[in-house]
Parts: structure tokens; sequence; C-alpha cells
């Protein structure tokens, strides 16, 4: 095989980026699914809209985006060096935040669209029980929603090793930072190395089908509790 | 925002009014307005009937907390849940309600079992009245414990969600049309459930219906609601005979009738009922009962039919001695219901307004009804 | 009788002539993205010098190649390397012998900021940066200069930890303009305007310290036969490009 060790490098750095991004979009995106699935707020669009936004856009536009706000002029620059961070271009943490936004719609839609099927119903036998509101987030809310958990960890983390435009514009390309699978393709491609090109390729198309693979066949078996 | 914020009381406030249930809401919106204000009997099961979108379920809502009325009062049993004039609203989840919902609403991801301790669990120990076994031997589920949801009938899941919402030992249990989902055959099932409920345990009931049977089968105190608002509020008899209420003027506009049982004829499986207040028996063909035994029949205007004298030689069984009350004509003013005293109870009749005046009937006129059926109602 | 034609009319007749035998041509060509300015100015004036059209596709230079490879209906290809279009000749898809270098690119040290360059070496050496940005030097030829200068210099290892790289040289522009990296190795030509630097302060590298960034042209087979891909490529070489070329920060 001729992948080098910045191949392999490249790899693992992708899937520890994708793990740390899932966890935290896992986090951050629950509170807003939640809040979209139940607000009756005139908000619920505008914000719904922001959310889905790395749909549509090109990732390079969001990555310029992050480039120049991450950047010591931009508003996210400006907080992180406020707060003796420096500026988060060029590193993993930068590389994470990005991602964080990128995927979000990922990790947020699939949990709304699961907040918004299991409806107040079930939340309002929890108040007549006697259930307080965080209590019955966790004792009925995660268990139901739990398939619309495990589709938005998937989609979250596929989409993030998939990702190229963002970490391409705020990257770097720094071996063992920023250096990602993705761009090691493009690097690959781009200096003619066809062979580590189709291997690195290769692999993570065999490793999309297999996840999406799962995905779908988690799907089809959707009556989960009986 | 998970549930709005609401300025809290540290501890549910104690006021005085043990053995009624006060409340009084007003709800607004674009297209629907409740505007109510109830006293009820703080035990028995008290009916809010009406049709739908008359504000039954609303003002259930309001009762256990699920919706905060923009002005309201509540107070149950010596509890103050709600008023708005003093900013105090008792959340749902610390109110001592047990809410049977329309369709159960159990959780579909926890067993039967899982579901009945859900609730019994989340209040103190020393505060439960009502042993888990208790109930599922009072709700005949004891074979589905570890079944899903999923996989129960309609009326399996409304036994399960009877027997969840009284594990919480609650001060007051919401009923909302916990038969409105089922046949027939599920509602024969589970309504003598409801009735030893009501026999058994002594927590204050109110039980939303749209259905005129329901209520004179179970209900002791009637509330009939209209378009968001009370038509009328009282004991369910003379609730129900109260001829201004726009629910009589319907085809099914009935009677309810109590006595016991006095006689039962095994030759012709024929069961004879005392009413109280007279010696006039009603006699209907029925399976045998123990002598002695309180019953409740229902008596259709439409069955009831009226003679000056008791007529001989007719096959109708049910003939007996009553006095005219008061009467209205229909709508469609060819015919009359009139109200009649038969003992203590009362009955009515709807006959045609050429026979009303060919009988010159009057205020106090004693003359006799013949009842064509009746039907019982609380029977085991 | 005097029916003599107005000379106007004449002077006319010979344009139009001219034009349905000569200047009904177009001619397609492919061109690295770094010439993007100098290209279109030098498009408008073959068009009034020849009355040709030129219709020009931009692109990394590598995507170019592999368009070119995929049948991309290209006549002329501008690189902006040498490389390229040597191995482009070597396949058999450019016509032999047509290759020659257009422009010779120049490297730059750049930043953003006024007065943090004072025209020469020293930052490199005082080293009080966090990044300095590159362009791929695998990928790009102002990259593989831009090494050779650090090399030179004898601080390829002291800043190697400093390096960040743009895949492209407008995306390591894009580094350096935002100020995520204070300076950066880019090519004159893009900070370069009306003869001299726009904004923000440099050092213009000698040209000894890496070597020259030839940027190639070649006919591709498909311009073979097209009359306007070859005026085009003598174009190219004439005085009046090369003033172009030059006022856009390049050496022709």
């Amino acid at each position: 095989m001729p992948l080098t060790q910045a191949d392999f490098d490249a790899v693992l750095l992708t899937l520890e980026l994708a793990s740390l991004t899932t966890v935290l979009l896992l986090l951050i995106g629950t509170p807003i699914a939640w809040w979209l699935a139940r607000t009756g707020s005139w908000l619920k669009r505008p914000l719904g809209a922001i959310v889905a936004l790395p749909l549509v856009l090109p990732p390079t536009v969001i990555g310029f985006y992050l480039l120049v706000s991450m950047g010591p002029h931009g508003f996210i620059g400006q907080l992180t060096q406020s707060l003796g961070l420096g500026t988060l271009t060029f590193t993993f943490s930068g590389l994470v935040i990005g991602s964080v936004f990128y995927s979000l719609p990922f990790v947020v839609q699939p949990l709304q669209n699961a907040f918004e099927a299991i409806g107040r119903a079930p939340l309002e036998a929890a108040a007549t029980l006697r259930a307080n509101p965080w209590d019955a987030f966790f004792t009925v809310v995660l268990p139901l929603a739990k398939p619309g958990f495990l589709t938005a960890a998937i989609l979250g983390f596929a989409h993030t090793v998939g990702e190229f435009g963002v970490v391409l514009m705020i990257g770097g390309n720094i071996p063992g930072k920023t250096q990602v699978a993705s761009v090691q393709i493009y690097n690959h491609v781009e200096t003619m190395n066809y062979a580590q090109a189709h291997w690195l390729a290769g692999g993570m198309v065999a490793f999309s089908f297999i996840v999406l693979l799962a995905l779908y066949s988690g799907r089809s078996n959707k009556r989960v509790w009986q | 925002m998970i549930w709005p914020l609401r300025r809290q009381p540290a501890a549910i406030q104690a006021v005085a009014g043990l053995g009624e249930i006060r409340g009084r809401f007003k709800v607004e919106h674009a297209d629907f307005i409740l505007d109510v204000e109830l006293h009820l009997p703080g035990r028995g099961i008290s009916a809010l009937f009406g049709h739908s979108g008359s504000g039954k379920t609303s003002c259930l809502r309001c009762f256990a907390g699920l919706d905060q009325p923009s002005e309201g009062y509540l107070q149950v049993n010596g509890e103050l849940w709600q008023d708005s004039d003093q900013g105090i609203f008792v959340p749902a989840h610390k109110r001592s309600v047990g809410y049977v919902f329309q369709d159960a609403n159990l959780f579909a991801h926890l067993s039967v079992r899982r579901n009945l301790e859900y609730g019994h669990k989340r209040i103190p120990a020393a505060q439960r009245r009502i042993a888990l076994e208790q109930a599922v031997e009072l709700l005949g589920i004891g074979h589905l414990l570890e079944r899903l949801p999923g996989n129960l009938s309609g009326g399996e899941r409304q036994r399960v969600g009877i027997a969840r919402a009284l594990l919480t030992t609650p001060r007051l249990l919401l009923m909302d049309e916990p038969l409105a989902s089922l046949d027939l055959k599920r509602k024969l099932e589970v309504l003598p459930y409801l009735e030893r409920l009501h026999q058994e345990l002594d927590i204050p009931i109110l039980y939303v219906s749209h259905s005129p049977d329901e209520v004179a089968r179970l209900a002791d105190h009637l509330v009939v609601l209209e378009e968001g608002r009370v038509q009328a509020s009282g004991p369910l008899k003379e609730t129900l005979l109260r001829s201004d209420l726009p629910f009589m003027f319907e085809e099914d506009a009935e009677a309810v009738v109590d006595g016991s049982v006095s006689h039962y004829d095994p030759d012709y499986r024929l069961l004879s009922i005392r009413l109280s207040g007279t010696d006039a028996v009603l006699q209907l063909t029925h399976a045998p009962l123990p002598a002695g035994k309180p019953v409740r029949v229902k008596i259709k205007a439409r069955d009831v039919s009226l003679s000056l004298d008791q007529a001989e030689g007719t096959s109708l069984l049910n003939l007996l001695p009553a006095r005219v009350e008061h009467w209205l004509a229909l709508d469609n003013q060819a015919q009359m219901l009139v109200d009649l005293r038969v003992g203590d109870e009362r009955m009515i009749a709807r006959i045609t307004r050429y026979s009303f005046d060919r009988l010159g009937i009057h205020a106090q006129q004693a003359l006799w009804v013949q009842v064509k059926s009746v039907s019982l109602l609380a029977s085991d | 009788m005097d029916c003599r034609i107005p000379r106007t009319w004449l002077t006319l007749l010979a344009g139009l002539s001219c034009s349905a035998s000569v200047l009904a041509e177009e001619v397609q060509v492919a061109v690295a993205a770094n010439f993007t300015a100098p290209l279109q100015a030098i498009a408008r004036e073959f068009a009034q010098d020849t009355g040709h059209t030129l219709v020009a596709a931009f692109g990394a230079t590598g995507q170019l190649y592999a368009q070119i490879q995929n049948g991309a209906p290209f006549e002329v290809f501008l690189a902006a390397d040498a490389n390229t279009p040597a191995r482009l000749e070597r396949q058999g898809l450019g016509v032999a012998g047509s290759r020659f270098t257009y422009a010779i690119g120049s490297l730059v040290l750049w930043s953003a900021k006024a007065d943090y360059i004072d025209g020469s070496d020293a930052v490199l050496k005082a080293n009080p940066f966090r990044h300095l940005a590159i362009a791929n030097p695998k990928a790009a030829p102002y990259g593989l200069a831009a090494t050779q200068v650090l090399t030179k210099l004898g601080l390829r290892a002291a800043l190697q930890s400093k390096l960040v790289e743009g895949q492209s040289i407008t995306q390591t522009l894009q580094f350096v303009s935002t100020g995520n990296a204070e300076l950066g190795f880019v090519a004159l030509s893009q900070v370069y305007k009306d003869g001299q630097i726009s904004s923000g302060s440099a050092w213009v590298v000698p040209d000894e310290l890496y070597e020259p960034i030839r940027q190639d042209a070649l006919i591709l087979k498909r311009g073979e036969n097209n009359p306007a891909a070859t005026a085009l490529v003598e174009y190219l070489k004439g005085p009046k490009v090369a003033e172009i070329i030059q006022s856009y920060g390049y050496q022709p």
C-alpha cells in the first residue's frame, strides 16, 4: 500500500476531528433543535434558516467567512484574542469550530424532526406524573428520540469526515494539526500522486458507503421498540 | 424555552374549602374563548359535558396546569393551585392530579410496569396510598405488565393509563374522554372499572365526556359547557332534567332514575326495580340481581307515553303513577316535552302537541306514564 | 462622369473583407488564475489589434490540466508553471515546439500591515510572527520558490513550525490579507498595481534566491489549425504584451 505516515496521520486526525465535532454538535444541537421544535416565536424561522445555511452555501464561502471572522480583525478573532487564546485559524480548535458550524444542520434537523414527532403529549403525561421538565426530558424525550440522535450523530460524523472546503480555507495544511484526509487527497491529486489519492479516496468512499448503509438499514428497521 | 418561567410559591398554599373544588378560568384564543366558573363537590364524579369545541378539554387542562389561563383561580380540597391575582401558578408537575388522556398517552418506550412505576416512584413513599398491586388488580391489568404499549388493545391501554394516573395517589383525578377512542365493545370493557374506581376509591374525579350515556351512568354532578361557558351545573339528575338546556332538545333527551332491586322472577327473567319515594315498580328483562341492590336506569323521553287512566290489557310492563311538573314545546312546535314526577324521581315524556291538548295536560295533574323501554346503567 | 467612391468607404470595405477572411476566428484559452488580470487587458488589445476574439477560462493549472486531458475544448494553454505544458506536450496533447515562456513570475514577501516589512528579509530573521503563509510547494510553483528562498536564507528549519500552506497562491494571499497570517510569500502580480505595491508592506525577493517561476504557454492540438491561436501566441511574444505583463508585476 503506497500510503505514507502523513496519510495515516491525516486519517487519524480526521477521525479525531469528526468525533470531537460530533460530541460538541450533539451538545449544542440538542438545545437548538429542542427550541426550534417547541417554540412558537417568530424567531423560529429566521433561526432555522441560519442553521440551515451551511446546507446551501458553498463550503468555500463558509470557509472564507470563518477565515475573516476568526482572523485578528474578525469578531470571533477579537473575542478569542481578548480571552488570551490568540486566533484560531490554522489550529485544530479552529477546525473544530468550523466543522461544528458546517455540520450543524446535519445534526439539528434530524433532532428537530425527532422532537417534533414526539410532540407535546408524552411531556404532558410526564408532567401529570410529577416529572419536572428536566426529568421529563431525560426520561421521556431522550429515549423516544434515540433514533433521531443516532441519525444526527452518524450524519454529523460523516459530514465532518467529508468536509473539505472549510478545512482548506482555514486549516493551512499543517500535518498533524489541520491536514485532514480530504485535504490530503486534494494534495495528492494536485501533485498528480494518483495512486495515493486513490487509496485515500477509495477508503473514504468505502467509509461513507458503510455509514450510509448503516443509516438506511437502521431506518428500515424503524420499529425500534418492538 | 422548555416551560415558560412562572412565579411559583415555595410551597402549595392551604386555603379554606375542604370538600369542594372551586375553579375560574379565562382563556382567550383567536377562535375560542373559555370563560368558566365552577364550583364542584370535593368527592364523587363530576362530569364536564358538552359538544366538541365546547371547551371541556381546555377546562380540564387548566385544572391540570397543562395550560395556564390568562386569568384563573383554582383550589382543590383546601389547596390553592392557581390565583392569577396573587401571581400564583403551581406547575403541572407539582399538582397532585392524575390525568387520564383521551388516547391513554402511554410512554411508548416503557413497559406497562415501568409506565405504572413512572409516577408512582416520583411521589414520596409516605404519600403513596395506592399500591401497584392494588391498582393492577383494580384495573385488571396484571397479565399486561411486561408488555409494551404498542402491543395493547385500546381498552387495555386506557386501563393502564387509568392505573398509572391513580398510582400518583392524586387529590383529583382528571379524565379526558377516556372512552371516546374505544369502540362499543372496549367501552363496555372499561366502564365497569370506572365504576369500581368510583365505589372503591375516595378520589374526586372530573370526567370529560360528550356522551350522555357515559355521563348518565357514571356522574354524580354534571356541568354542561357550551361554547366555552357554563350552561348548567348541579347534581346529575336535576341538571339532566332541566329542560332549558339545549342538549335536552335533541332526539335522545332522557331521564336517569335511581332505584333498588325489589324482586326477580327467574321464570320470566323479569327484574323488578322499586323507585324511591313510591311503591311503583319498573320491570325489565334482565339477568338476576340480588334484592336490595341499588341500580340506576335510563329512560328516553320518546319511550315514555302518557295516559289519563290505568290502561288495562296492554303488553307494556311499566305503568306508573305520575304528576305533571312542567312542560315546553320543542322547536318544531309539533311536539312537547313533559316533565313528570314519579315518587322522588323525575322522568320526561315526549308527546305530540295534539295529544298534549287532547289530554288537557296541566300542572300537578295526576296521570299514568307508560314506559316502553328501560335500560339498566349501573350493575355489578 | 465622376463616380469616385469616397476614401472612407474604401477603408471600411477593406476592413470588412479582412474580417470576413481572418477576423471571424475565435480562440479558446485556458488560463492560470494568477494571470487573470493581465490576460483581460491583453484580450482587449488583442481584439483591437487583430480582430480575433479571445475566450478565456480561468482556473488552477492542475485542474485545467485534468480538463485538457479529458477533452476540454481549449486551443491555447497559459499555465502557471513550466512543468504542466511540458507534460502535455510529451503526452501529445500540445503542438510540438509551440511551447514558450510568456511570463516569469516574481515572488514577494508581503504583509497587509504597513511597515511590517521594511523592504528586506529582516522580519524573517527577527521572527516576531505566528504564521508565515506560503502556497503548497508541491502544488504551486510560488510555494516551491518560497521554500527555496527560506532554504537559501538558512531559515527553513527555524520557520518550519510557523508555515501555513494555502492550496493555491490565491488562498495564500487570503491568509495574509485577512491578517490570519501576519505575512506570506505571494506573487508580486497579486499585490502590484501601476508599477508599485498597492497596499501593506513588502520585500520583493531578489531573483537569485529562487529559481525563475516560468509560466509557459502551449498551443493545444485542438488549436493547431486555428489561425487565431497562432496569432495569439505571436501576439503574446510582442512588445505591447511585454509592457502589459510588466505593469502587472511579471517579467516578460
